[in-house]
């Protein structure tokens, strides 16, 4: 599903036909993921439907059943060493030691990379921590931060060195209101200097409000991607009409070709204390994107003897859309 | 750990120091009756209690922790994305371990010379063989004993090793390391089992005192240091084919 990748467009993260089965469970089922280089690509699905699995063949640390992987151009496990020092990632949560200081743990890490060199780590771990907020507890032990905070480290870890590619597995689990305004801030700052950022999040609104792309997991497969304008559009939208008049709405809806229902029965739409609204009922039906035009159906209403008192086109949310998308169960309360 | 080993030489210095009538030979561990005149040989008598037990313990630990305690605590994940290699980290990982069998005999050996030194008179030292070394050269021989005590360590820690890459659970690795070396006793304990012997790693444990005669007599060391040898590159190697290829999933 979704658009075709375009091959002018490179691509930092690429999946053909990726699966991994555990025994007889299939975690990643043919996923064709295609996250174009500069985007903030969000990255979605209920728990469970393989998000942070992909993330791991992605980054080498399981091997896929069947399928490729390319990050950065490069095909993966294969070139691990040379595409794992370019890209920064936060898998399925923050690791770290709890007897070490913040700012120990971090020169550890640090140490571990080849390619990082050693005389400006100090300088590093003290900006990488400073830039999400954590300068004032770079020398508390691990173990006496709270989730928030070692989430926190944790992009910190992916923030050592200059990245082409970040891979943040729910980034902001944990965060209070602040922290998830702030990640989002750090994602945009780094998105605006070059950085592809590949986000993997079960919360949609925080998906939305900060990513250019979107795919979408449900049980193991993918079953949409592309920008989210074009998610949004590929959503159904919906006439609303507010009438007392519904067997004569219902009637002329259905002569334009639309398939209308009652959503709510007559007395139930008033309330805004108008006394001609007490008696009104809604009527709604789902538009074609080549329907006619909202106007020609409200001069047929009107033509057709019904007293529209309220008429309103509305575009299906994102929220809509991931619902059909993904089934009930998916969890964007959280 | 190492606190709890350099506690055994005081314990054993102190109990001797304190009972009226010096050990007889023959009795208690073996080296036990020439403390009184030697407090260089607590080092030796301390070694002896430790090999059995207490040191393939604490290098089961240590040994059993090195993969998994990593894979518990979340953070393979994030060296292997560093990426620190995973070869990389099985060869460092088994340096480290290898780095704590030398630390716990050198403790064993440095708190048993400082507390007989402290408790008992130090003097020349006779060997096994009758010959009589100065204590400059004692002490050389027991870093002598030391070295050899940790090669003997080495094949346990290879073990150690390879189960902690087989689990995320460390104390589950830690436990299966130290049962191993338990078994490996009772069966080198066995007649039954005579044929099997040579081919146990801890087959060799205890044969240091090749190193306490004049001259010194280097064919259980070397015996012992290549069955270690084998024995890391068997478990190495077992390490290797099972971490290389293995999903991270922790």
């Amino acid at each position: 599903m979704g658009e075709q990748p375009n091959p002018a467009v490179e691509l930092a993260i690429e999946t053909r036909g990726l699966t991994k089965r555990f025994g007889h469970q299939t975690a990643v089922n043919a996923v064709d993921l295609a996250v174009p280089r500069g985007s903030v690509f969000g990255f979605l699905g209920p728990n469970g439907s393989g998000k942070t699995t992909t993330i791991r063949l992605a980054l080498g640390l399981a091997a896929a059943t069947s399928g490729q992987v390319s990050v950065l151009g490069q095909t993966m496990p294969g070139r691990l060493k040379d595409v794992l020092p370019r890209v920064g990632a936060l898998v399925e949560g923050p690791g770290f030691y709890p007897f070490l200081s913040g700012a120990a743990n971090l020169h550890r890490l640090d140490s571990a990379d080849r390619y990082a060199p050693s005389a400006t780590r100090r300088a590093r771990v003290h900006r990488a921590l400073d830039r999400v907020g954590l300068g004032h507890a770079a020398g508390k032990k691990v173990g006496a931060y709270s989730l928030g905070m070692k989430q926190r480290l944790g992009l910190a870890n992916a923030l050592l060195m200059p990245r082409e590619l970040l891979v943040l597995d729910e980034p902001t689990n944990g965060l209070d209101p602040q922290g998830t305004r702030e990640v989002r801030n750090l994602v945009r700052s780094l998105a605006a200097e070059g950085t592809t950022v590949f986000v993997s999040s079960h919360l949609l609104a925080e998906v939305e409000q900060m990513c250019s792309h979107i795919a979408v997991m449900s049980v193991g497969s993918l079953v949409a991607q592309g920008t989210l304008d074009e998610l949004r559009r590929a959503g159904e939208s919906r006439v609303r009409v507010r009438t007392p008049d519904i067997a004569a709405a219902l009637r002329v809806l259905a002569a334009l070709g639309l398939a209308p229902e009652q959503t709510e029965p007559p007395g139930r739409a008033g309330g805004d204390g108008n006394d001609d609204s007490h008696d009104d009922g809604v009527v709604s039906a789902p538009l074609a994107p080549d329907s006619r035009p909202a106007e020609a159906i409200v001069a047929a209403l009107v033509a057709g003897g019904v007293r529209v008192r309220g008429f309103t086109v509305e575009r299906a949310s994102l929220e809509d859309r991931f619902v059909a998308l993904t089934g009930e169960g998916f969890d964007i309360a959280q | 750990m190492l606190l709890a080993l350099a506690a055994v030489p005081v314990l054993i210095a102190v109990a001797v120091r304190l009972s009226s009538s010096p050990p007889e030979p023959g009795r208690g561990p073996p080296f036990l009756d020439r403390v009184t005149q030697n407090g260089l040989f607590v080092s030796i008598t301390a070694l002896v209690v430790c090999i059995p037990l207490f040191l393939p313990l604490t290098v089961g630990v240590v040994a059993g922790d090195t993969i998994a305690g990593e894979a518990n605590l979340g953070t393979l994940r994030y060296l292997l994305v560093v990426p620190a290699g995973r070869v990389r980290l099985l060869l460092v990982k088994f340096a480290g371990a290898a780095a704590f069998c030398l630390a716990a005999t050198l403790t064993v050996v440095a708190s048993g010379a400082l507390i007989g030194a402290a408790l008992f008179p130090v003097g020349p030292v006779t060997l096994l063989s009758g010959d009589t070394i100065s204590v400059g050269e004692s002490i050389l021989r027991s870093l002598l004993v030391a070295g050899y005590v940790t090669v003997s360590l080495l094949g346990l820690s290879a073990i150690g090793l390879f189960i902690s890459t087989l689990t995320v659970v460390p104390v589950g690795a830690m436990a299966a390391t130290i049962v191993l070396s338990v078994v490996a006793q009772v069966l080198g304990a066995l007649p039954q089992f005579e044929w099997l012997h040579p081919w146990l790693f801890s087959h060799y444990w205890l044969d240091f005192a090749d190193l306490l005669r004049q001259p010194i007599a280097w064919t259980s060391f070397g015996d012992n240091a290549l069955l270690q040898a084998g024995y890391a590159a068997v478990f190495g190697a077992l390490a290797y084919g099972r971490f290389v290829t293995k999903d991270i999933l922790s």
